[in-house]
């Protein structure tokens, strides 16, 4: 009898996700969202994006630069044929500026959904919560599928949910910083009281960030520094989206309980020179 | 004694921060095809109020001192 009769012959087995990605009642493919913006050039971001397996992708609004126009709007480069483009409200530091913001995206056509950030202070782009709830309401009201942008307080992000936002962003760690996950606690007390999905959003850093976030059970994740600040962006890209995967699996299957002795993986039992 | 009030050939705009001086029969499709921009890529706000009937871009007449704000997207996170 060869080795290989012992083996069974090899098994493709499929683990699928019992609870599909969904947002306001539409499902999307990938748990990972990716931003577009710091790449080097618009063929290493389409690159990244590809190697991620994102369908979301962010967007920015700014003003055309009229003496440079000629090839400058992303949908150029971005088919939003095969990508679901979300807006966001970045750099805006107050409600009016960010629901203005979101009418002129959504203006453009393509969806009514909007990444809302409304930024309270410069040096750590936290949120300012107020504005954020004030805004919520306000687009909300008028119709848009908000996607709030958080930091890790769960009183917050379950008033976001009171006003309607179709899902909540905590933050890992400050917007670009790569901290990677600073409050796992937080982040699943939010997943755990909320029924919205909890997409976190900003401070990953390296794929294990991500990872370790998705192994806190939470619905998605959202990215743009951690690939695109990375010396290959595109590898980095293909190393978050086995890493998004890696941790829902890990979520899905239960890790074991944490021990501070050791327990040993083989048997104590029939050891050369014992007794029985 | 200028003359020039019984004529005036343009007519400014505030567009995208900057004044603008464009031939008074303008309409914005006039200023967008000047600016070679794609109308289908962009969102326009005029005085506060975004347009979203891009059809109507040709017939509409730009008046003495609009503020315009053309925006598209970009990459962001």
């Amino acid at each position: 009898m060869s080795h290989a009769d012992l083996l069974s012959p090899p098994r493709s087995v499929a683990f699928p996700d019992p609870h599909p990605f969904v947002i306001a009642g539409r499902e999307f493919r990938s748990r990972l969202m990716v931003g577009t913006g710091k790449y080097a050039s618009n063929a290493q971001m389409l690159d990244a994006i590809e190697a991620s397996g994102a369908e979301v992708v962010t967007v920015a609004v700014r003003r055309v630069d009229l003496d440079r126009s000629k090839d400058e709007s992303i949908l150029h480069h971005l088919d939003p044929d095969n990508f679901f483009l979300l807006s966001n409200t970045a750099g805006c530091y107050n409600a009016t500026d960010a629901i203005r913001y979101a009418r002129l995206a959504r203006a453009a056509g393509f969806n009514e959904w909007v990444k809302l950030e409304v930024i309270g202070d410069q040096q750590t782009l936290l949120p300012d919560t107020t504005g954020l709830l004030q805004a919520t309401k306000t687009l909300v009201e008028e119709g848009f599928k908000v996607l709030a942008y958080t930091n890790d307080d769960l009183i917050t992000a379950l008033r976001l949910e009171d006003a309607g936002a179709v899902a909540v962003m905590p933050l890992a760690s400050p917007i670009g910083s790569g901290l990677g996950m600073l409050n796992p606690y937080a982040i699943r007390t939010i997943k755990q009281r909320l029924s919205v999905p909890v997409i976190v959003d900003a401070g990953v850093g390296t794929a294990s960030d991500a990872c370790i976030v998705m192994e806190q059970g939470v619905d998605g994740i959202l990215m743009n520094t951690g690939i695109a600040a990375a010396q290959d962006p595109v590898r980095m890209a293909a190393a978050m989206k086995a890493a998004v995967e890696a941790g829902r699996h890990a979520y899905l299957a239960g890790r074991m309980p944490r021990r501070e002795v050791a327990v040993p993986s083989s048997p104590t039992t029939g050891m050369l020179g014992s007794a029985t | 004694m200028t003359g020039t009030e019984v004529f005036e050939a343009e007519i400014a705009l505030r567009v995208n921060g900057a004044e603008r001086r464009v031939p008074t029969n303008w309409t914005l499709a006039d200023l967008l095809a000047s600016l070679r921009l794609d109308p289908r890529v962009i969102v326009v706000e005029r005085n506060g109020t975004i347009l979203r009937d891009r059809a109507s871009f040709a017939s509409l007449p730009l008046e003495r001192d609009d503020t315009l704000e053309i925006v598209h997207f970009v990459g962001g996170g």
